[in-house]
């Protein structure tokens, strides 16, 4: 076991250089450039720039360097915001994309298998029409156009109320993460719940449930230990995917309701052109996106024993 | 689905009873988990964002809390370039001039000043403090231009300083920066001397550029000057005591500011970092900030809710730039005049833009720019602009013949990702195709893509906003003299350069105006540009709060005059 | 005793059917096509594609409006709306007669063209300000839209053009105080705005034949738009059309390829096991992490999509070469489990080839999660065009989808919801049929559902 996830560890490094890398060259291919800005500069000014940020050496120079820098754990410094240091700006913008997303993952999962399990067990009958009218209705609009009704109907709320109920955007407390969380991780929550229906549907009429009930295992263990256990295999396979979805995915709500997270960075970023910003968040998602998928499988292994690990 | 199926579940009522009472029990477990998550969440997320939030007025604690449009990137007065900055770094600091309350120049660290052919002096007061209680000093003006205009320090804004002596040699590393024309003769008396003579100098100092810096602190920050809210040092109305970025600020009143006709709020709470409108309209809406900006489409909702809407000029004029690089099409005069004469400003902001608040343009000079006496517009009339497509055909045939073509090529429209260029480029891309038989290939790149085209001159057309720095028709004026890096149209003419360098250098100010009279005709006459409009913001402001402002000149958002007034008028 | 008499017995006839099955047999698509035909949701699901791919191909044939075209004096009207118009003469500047009134009055008639005001200047004023409302004022003394304003008393006239409409305006000239700021001395006039068009314009859009038809003062009806205009005054129809062609090419091909793409990769990566596993699972990572809206740009530059062009073929591109990985992890994790379920030993043990074990029991018995995983992946690839149409970098310009129509009728959605309804609708319209018929193709060809008949 232990032997394992060494191996998916070394892997996942290997993985992230490759992310890093490919990210690179690609960057450094989009023209583009960085440093221009509205205001244009002159020459002295540019050269000085350039050097600041190791422009002035050749691409395959800068790589190397790069490379070397992440080894020491340094993206340097914001081409944007000239002050601060991509490694500041993740350490203090991921919590907030990693808590709003968390919360979404959360809500989603909890929402898709509760759902899921439910129009399954209900098939045919209210309870699962109900559901998956919800359901589609929650994936067949734009988040962007979820994020904006469901602010004016904050705002409704609170006008309503005559006081404020939830905060209509910005960040801090739990009333404020609420709502925004709900929206994210919405779409996902939709496509939990049918995929959960949908393998709950086939366990269901499955050999083994059928032999435990024959047995007269009480209806309840058959549910717990039968079903829900081996239907939640294909939701965890697509959560790993879904977190890092849901984390690098908060864009709209990050936006919308002015959310100080890094999904906002990271698209900002792309673009001015950011080539720090760029690669710190890419090499850190990616990091983070290989580790989780390696975190999944290894739960994977744990929940079903049939995978076996060798 | 198989209506006839019946799964074993189905089949067994019992079973799906007994299940579903199952899955109640685990729905409850998740609930209280995810209770718990939440809460545990929550407490996380306390400490990754501060909760500047408050309501938009606080009456009992004299404060206000607004939204910004984005994080202010740049803090170090010498090498800030954005609008951003400019809002915060205008409440934050005070440069030897700033602006009143109706826009005009009034003392700020220097109580007076005398600007002559071949320098100025500055009379500082005595009374201006930074935020750590010690006087500010000419010494903290000559550091700070000194260091803004190094080369290393790689300003992008050091050309604001060229019209001192030897700014430009050390700004291009021929001359050590200690050889520029500034000296602190002592504490309260600063000397400068020009390259070439300044009239508009006064204004240039309102600039953020030219705000102070003071060396002890600046050396003690290590690099990271302007970083963070300790990292800096204030000598403005408010100063910066926590600065979360991207999420909150909080500016607070600088106790040893010298003018108590500035800076009546005890606090300023940026609680909001968000370039989303509709964000902000809806915390305005629920009396979470002080004020908001309107678009066009959210003003029947204003009107609905009967707020006193207001309106004030941005400053920025918008005008289709052509390339003027010989070899391109655009570079024929003729067909600059068709497509001059094919459309009208006024449709353009009435029709497609539809923004009460936009002007139409018909000169590179905004209506409010100063002229000798009056305004600029008021004395030197735009020309007189006609739509006249008959005009505009024959001009167009006789481009073709000049340029041997029997159709005018595709032209290329450089557009950003903004929705007001995208909005004006379908506009235009339909008017000339219906009017001019134009085909307009609308280009639409990112900001940077944008400006990497435009500066290589891999356009035809392209739409341009510009901004002023100061409060000077110069600031226009200079926009198409052949040396300057910023028109990158390459437009070029010889009577344009000669009366920009009548208009930077003359210290009359009637032979000024006169040559920016003369630059407004030839821009028109040449087609050097089209003008489209001149922005304008429509805006609310909680009407608890007085002397809240907008500006053309400086800072976009202005609160140094606020001040809350619960009295109804 | 009874006995039984050996003649009781007779010999029956032997027939021919005894072992013919009463039903005939069905291979696999055979039975999965009348279970679809049985499945009515999906039908009607069927029905709505079809229609929308007709919608796309026929539909501009049929509504053939420029879907460009920009007709100015029809700007974000809903359907439905009265249509008909006031012929007037073309505009001229408007010259301002001499003289003075004693208030705020309309100099002219008020149009759709203009709205010339002029009033006496007001007592104490320094200059004056026109506002313009869309209710009456009230006590909050909100004007409305502040139009225009003259820091002097010898302008006592103003011309509104700004975005006139059909229905009740209220005009305020409000006096400025010497510093400039509005004062509370205000006079107010409701005004009637009608409809109008010039000949030119009624020739132009193909109103009349010829200018000989009309003359001013005629009623005519303006150009028809079944669903309303946009913004710019666009046939909305002849534009949901073609952005249907946007938002259905990005919507369908896409997904369909890189899903394919995904059940292949992670079908031969779950089979094979072992080795070829990890690095084809270690390789779909690597993908997974790339930053997409970074590719997509590069893939933009890369193809060549310059000035003029839609850019949907670089997003299409990027859609593919990153979307995959999703998928294939999806099927792996099925494959695997279904590698070591007992018929497949079994088919195995006798003597079935590695194509066979494929094609014949794994990728059927994962048909259902990957019809689910392309009816969600769908939306989703709606979805990205619409996000990118959010962050600007959709397709560009004058190119419509339905993503970039909902965006950017998300903010008129307060005063023109037919603007963001209809995009909205349409795509909510396919993502619900593909959902449904994704459920009916799912229960129709799973496998695993033929036995419970």
């Amino acid at each position: 076991m232990l032997w394992y996830i060494g191996k998916r560890l070394i892997q996942g490094l290997i993985t992230v250089w490759f992310i890093a890398t490919a990210t690179f060259f690609a960057m450094h291919n989009v023209p583009g450039d960085p440093l221009l800005n509205e205001r244009a500069t002159t020459p002295t000014i540019r050269a000085n720039l350039e050097a600041k940020y190791g422009l002035d050496q050749p691409v395959t120079t800068q790589y190397f360097i790069y490379l070397k820098n992440i080894v020491r754990g340094d993206f340097g410094i914001s081409f944007a915001q000239e002050n601060r240091e991509v490694n500041d700006i993740i350490r203090e913008h991921f919590p907030v994309s990693a808590i709003l997303g968390v919360l979404a993952v959360i809500i989603a999962a909890v929402g898709g298998i509760l759902w899921g399990s439910l129009t399954a067990l209900y098939r045919n009958r209210l309870p699962d029409y109900l559901i998956m009218f919800l359901v589609i209705l929650g994936i067949s609009v734009p988040s962007f156009v979820i994020a904006a009704i469901s602010q004016l109907g904050i705002v409704t709320l609170n006008n309503l109320a005559g006081t404020t109920v939830l905060p209509v955007a910005g960040w801090g407390t739990i009333y404020h993460m609420l709502v925004p969380a709900l929206v994210l991780g919405l779409s996902t929550m939709a496509y939990l719940t049918r995929l959960m229906r949908s393998s709950m549907l086939e366990i269901v009429n499955s050999d083994f449930v059928r032999t435990a009930k024959s047995k007269g295992v009480p209806p309840a263990r058959i549910f717990a230990r039968h079903q829900l256990r081996n239907a939640v295999l294909p939701v965890i396979t697509v959560l790993g995917p879904s977190i890092a979805a849901i984390t690098t995915g908060g864009f709209v709500v990050e936006i919308v309701f002015a959310i100080p997270g890094l999904g906002r960075f990271f698209v900002e970023a792309v673009q001015q052109l950011d080539y720090t910003v760029i690669m710190g968040t890419t090499v850190f998602y990616g990091t983070f996106l290989v580790f989780m998928v390696i975190l999944v499988d290894v739960i994977y292994g744990f929940i079903d024993p049939r995978v076996r690990m060798s | 689905m198989i209506e006839n199926s019946t799964p074993i579940a189905d089949r067994n009522d019992n079973f799906t009873r007994s299940a579903g009472k199952q899955l109640a029990v685990y729905a409850l477990y998740a609930v209280v988990t995810l209770a718990v998550v939440v809460y545990l969440l929550a407490i996380a997320a306390g400490h990754t964002g501060s909760n500047g939030a408050d309501m938009g007025i606080n009456v009992a604690n004299n404060s206000i809390t607004i939204a910004l449009r984005e994080e202010p990137p740049q803090l170090d007065t010498g090498r800030s370039t954005d609008g951003a900055s400019v809002i915060v770094l205008s409440h934050a600091f005070e440069g030897l001039i700033a602006y009143d309350e109706e826009a005009q120049l009034t003392p700020g660290v220097a109580e007076r000043w005398e600007i002559r052919t071949d320098g100025a002096t500055f009379w500082l007061r005595e009374d201006a403090r930074w935020s750590d209680g010690q006087p500010v000093t000419a010494h903290d003006f000559e550091f700070a231009w000194k260091r803004a205009i190094d080369p290393a320090t790689a300003s992008e804004y050091s050309f604001i300083f060229y019209s001192i002596k030897n700014a430009e040699a050390i700004n291009t590393g021929q001359l050590p920066k200690e050889t520029l024309g500034v000296r602190a003769v002592n504490d309260r008396l600063l000397e400068v001397e020009f390259e070439q003579a300044t009239p508009y100098f006064d204004k240039l100092v309102a600039f953020v550029t030219y705000f102070p810096v003071r060396e002890d602190f600046y050396e003690r920050t290590d690099g990271r000057y302007g970083a963070d809210a300790d990292e800096l040092l204030y000598n403005g109305p408010y100063m910066i005591t926590e600065w979360v970025h991207s999420a909150s600020m909080i500016w607070k009143k600088n106790p040893y500011y010298w003018n108590d006709k500035r800076g009546f709020l005890d606090e300023i709470r940026v609680a909001y970092i968000t370039a989303d409108t509709n964000a902000k309209l809806n915390l305005f809406k629920d009396g979470q900030i002080a004020d908001t900006h309107l678009e066009s489409p959210m003003l029947p909702s204003a009107m609905a809710a009967h707020w006193q809407i207001d309106r004030a000029m941005d400053g920025t004029v918008f005008f289709v730039v052509f390339n003027h690089r010989p070899g391109r099409v655009t570079d024929n005069l003729n067909l600059r005049k068709a497509m001059l004469y094919a459309q009208d400003p006024v449709e353009l902001v009435n029709k497609a833009l539809k923004d009460a608040a936009f002007l139409p343009a018909a000169s590179l000079f905004p209506v409010w720019v100063g002229g000798v006496k009056e305004k600029f517009r008021e004395e030197y009339a735009a020309p007189k602009h006609q739509m006249d497509l008959e005009k505009a055909r024959h001009h167009l045939e006789l481009a073709k013949q000049e340029l041997g073509l029997a159709a005018i090529p595709p032209l290329v429209l450089l557009v950003d990702a903004q929705p007001v260029s995208q909005l004006a480029a379908t506009y235009y891309q339909e008017l000339y195709r219906q009017r001019l038989g134009l085909e307009i290939r609308i280009d639409s790149q990112i900001f940077k893509q944008r400006l990497a085209k435009m500066t290589a001159g891999d356009f035809d057309i392209t739409v341009a906003g510009w901004a002023p720095d100061y409060d000077d028709a110069l600031t226009y004026g200079e926009f198409f003299a052949s040396w300057n890096l910023q028109n990158r149209g390459r437009y070029a003419s010889a009577d344009m350069d000669a009366d920009v360098r009548i208009a930077q250098t003359s210290l009359d100010q009637k032979e000024r105006m006169d040559a920016f009279g003369r630059i407004q005709q030839l821009v028109y006459d040449d087609v050097a540009m089209i003008p489209m409009y001149e922005r304008g913001w429509s805006f609310v402001v909680d009407p608890r709060l007085k002397g809240f402002r907008r500006r053309s000149v400086g800072p976009e958002i202005d609160y140094n005059y606020a001040y809350i007034d619960v009295s109804s008028d | 005793m009874t006995g039984i008499a050996a003649a009781e017995f007779a010999r029956q006839a032997s027939t021919e059917h005894a072992q013919t099955l009463s039903r005939p047999s069905l291979s696999y698509w055979q039975d999965a096509r009348i279970r679809l035909q049985s499945n009515r949701r999906a039908l009607v699901s069927l029905f709505i594609v079809i229609s929308l791919l007709i919608l796309t191909l026929l539909g501009p044939v049929l509504w053939s409006v420029n879907p460009a075209a920009q007709d100015l004096d029809q700007i974000s009207v809903p359907p439905g709306r009265d249509r008909s118009a006031l012929v007037v003469a073309e505009y001229t500047p408007w010259v301002i007669p001499a003289g003075t009134v004693a208030e705020l009055q309309l100099a002219d008639t008020a149009t759709t063209q203009s709205v010339r005001l002029q009033w006496a200047g007001l007592p104490g004023a320094y200059g004056h300000r026109v506002y313009r409302n869309l209710y009456p004022v009230g006590p909050e003394r909100a004007y409305g839209i502040p139009l225009g304003e003259f820091f002097d008393n010898s302008t006592l006239n103003f011309e509104d053009r700004l975005d006139l409409r059909p229905g009740t305006y209220y005009y305020s000239v409000v006096a400025l105080a010497e510093n400039g700021r509005p004062g509370t001395v205000a006079e107010t006039l409701r005004v009637d705005v009608r409809r109008t068009t010039t000949v030119n314009e009624a020739l132009a859009q193909g109103l009349v034949g010829s200018a000989a038809d009309i003359a001013l003062g005629d009623s005519l009806q303006v150009a028809l738009h079944p669903l309303g205009t946009d913004y710019l005054g666009r046939d909305m129809l002849a534009r949901l059309m073609e952005g249907a062609r946007v938002s259905l090419f990005i919507g369908i091909i896409a997904p369909f390829i890189y899903v394919l793409m995904g059940v292949v990769y992670g079908a031969v990566s779950g089979f094979a096991g072992g080795k070829v596993d990890q690095v084809m699972m270690r390789f779909a990572d690597f993908v997974v992490a790339l930053p997409f809206l970074l590719f997509m740009i590069l893939f933009k530059i890369a193809f060549g999509i310059g000035p003029g062009e839609s850019g949907i073929f670089p997003m299409l591109i990027a859609m593919i070469v990153l979307l995959w990985p999703a998928t294939a992890r999806l099927v792996r994790g099925q494959i695997l489990q279904i590698r070591e379920q007992g018929y497949v030993e079994a088919s195995k043990l006798l003597g079935a080839k590695s194509s066979y074990l494929i094609f014949r029991h794994m990728l059927p018995n994962t048909l259902g999660v990957v019809l689910v995983t392309l009816t969600f992946e769908i939306p989703r690839a709606i979805f990205t065009e619409a996000f990118l149409s959010f962050i600007g970098m959709g397709v560009a310009p004058p190119t419509p989808s339905w993503g970039s129509m909902s965006n950017e009728g998300i903010k008129t959605m307060l005063n023109t919801p037919h603007e963001l309804i209809f995009p909205a609708l349409l795509i909510s319209i396919t993502v619900l049929a593909f959902n449904l018929l994704g459920d009916g193709l799912r229960d129709a060809l799973d496998a695993r559902m033929r036995n419970t008949e």
